[in-house]
């Protein structure tokens, strides 16, 4: 296998750096109410790991200081954090944009459900989890009721009018893969799930992103259980596409983790593979200038994010308009 | 060998560029032409290969558009109809062929 920071270099990327941040991805803990076959985190009920106060204070103080426009809050499940809505009140004072990226079935556990009018009040960008319009799929993925449950929440959402046609109430839908396969084409799935979501439960959304499956934490189990881990990484290796390196989400994203550690990405995060060695580790020692331009950790796994049309947190990387 | 078909195989298939390669050109030109989004959908047209890769019962077809029917978006449930289209076909066909045995009977008896 050709190293992934040499094929960068050969396509004259020898200092592959960040061009900004202009989003700041907190990751909130990696406990969830699920427990996804897929989880790069390997997250779920049992895992300790939350974002304390102090941290999510440095959080806010470095959005109040930097005038990064978008925080992205993800986990686990985010909202599972007890000062959730301390983060998301703050950040929407400041007039920061804020995305949740929720599993949908979590805003239906108890002392949850205030969450729904609570979004709504904040404006709050949703990024929902749906692997697919189908229960067996969805319910194989995420586990049993998962699917029923993100119906009912989508449907609520959709009551307060987050989805709707002409709503500045963002929902969008998150699709990756239910095995050991790539996603489709982000436009042709998002026409075939809005026409089969309307259709089949009366539910709607505005865009719908696509991700590939990173072949780490629990689905590089899956892989390697189902002997596809050698067929998927090769794959991932043939299907390199130098046109998805320039719009790599790393050049414009910065990755909080629970602990206040910063990553280039949640993907890095889950490995544990710090920012460059010299750069700022902690969100305490956040130093804008710096990391908009930092040099950024290139390893073998990054293949997941530039194959096809690519892979980000905002889904696609190139292949049309939405 | 200790079997026909290996799965690696179909990795191989560019092989058949070795010899003649303007052929295999020609055909991988109109091949990929074919597949692409037309008048169909290319989801639409993985699942018609689908049909077909089990007509001609090709391991290496059924195996590479049982992916392509999952990477556009495909189901388990769209894919099964697929495949009774296509046995439905062969079924009908084997079926329609009776009549040319009544055809031949009619003629050779009394």
């Amino acid at each position: 296998m050709v190293p992934f920071a040499r094929q960068l270099e050969s396509l004259g990327y020898a200092d592959f750096r960040a061009l900004e941040v202009s989003t700041l991805q907190v990751n909130l803990g990696w406990r969830c109410n699920q427990a996804c076959k897929h989880c790069h985190l390997q997250a779920g009920p049992e895992r300790p790991e939350q974002m304390a106060l102090s941290t999510i204070q440095e959080i806010l103080r470095v959005a109040a200081g930097c005038s990064i426009p978008v925080v992205d809050l993800t986990g686990g499940a985010p909202e599972l954090n007890p000062h959730f809505e301390y983060l998301v009140e703050s950040l929407h004072r400041l007039g920061v944009h804020v995305r949740c990226r929720s599993n949908l079935t979590v805003l239906l556990e108890p002392g949850k459900e205030h969450l729904f009018d609570f979004f709504r009040e904040h404006r709050v960008e949703l990024i929902c989890s749906l692997p697919y319009y189908q229960q067996d799929l969805v319910d194989r993925v995420r586990g049993p009721g998962a699917f029923q449950k993100s119906l009912e929440a989508l449907r609520r959402l959709n009551r307060l009018g987050y989805g709707c046609e002409g709503s500045d109430l963002e929902l969008h839908l998150m699709y990756n893969p239910g095995g050991a396969f790539f996603p489709p084409e982000q436009k042709p799935l998002e026409d075939l799930f809005r026409r089969e979501l309307a259709q089949r439960h009366d539910i709607h959304f505005h865009h719908l992103y696509t991700l590939l499956n990173m072949p780490i934490g629990r689905f590089q189990d899956y892989l390697r259980k189902s002997s596809n881990y050698e067929g998927y990484m090769g794959k991932l290796l043939a299907s390199f596409n130098p046109d998805t390196v320039s719009g790599l989400m790393c050049r414009s994203l910065i990755s909080v983790a629970w602990d206040g550690c910063l990553f280039d990405c949640d993907f890095h995060q889950a490995l544990n593979l710090s920012l460059i060695p010299g750069l700022p580790q902690t969100i305490g020692e956040f130093d804008l200038q710096t990391l908009a331009t930092r040099p950024i950790r290139l390893e073998d796994h990054c293949y997941g994010c530039t194959a096809g049309s690519g892979s980000s947190c905002g889904g696609r990387i190139v292949g049309g308009e939405l | 060998m200790s079997h026909y078909y290996d799965e690696k195989d179909l990795e191989k298939f560019q092989e058949m560029g070795k010899y003649r390669a303007d052929l295999f050109d020609n055909f991988m030109n109109y091949y990929q032409g074919v597949m692409a989004a037309g008048a169909l959908t290319v989801r639409e047209k993985a699942l018609i290969a689908l049909a077909v890769a089990h007509t001609v019962q090709c391991p290496y077809c059924i195996d590479a558009y049982t992916r392509v029917s999952l990477e556009n978006g495909s189901n388990l449930e769209e894919m099964t109809e697929a495949v009774h289209v296509a046995a439905a076909i062969r079924g009908g066909a084997a079926l329609v062929h009776g009549v040319q045995m009544h055809n031949v009977a009619a003629k050779i008896t009394m």
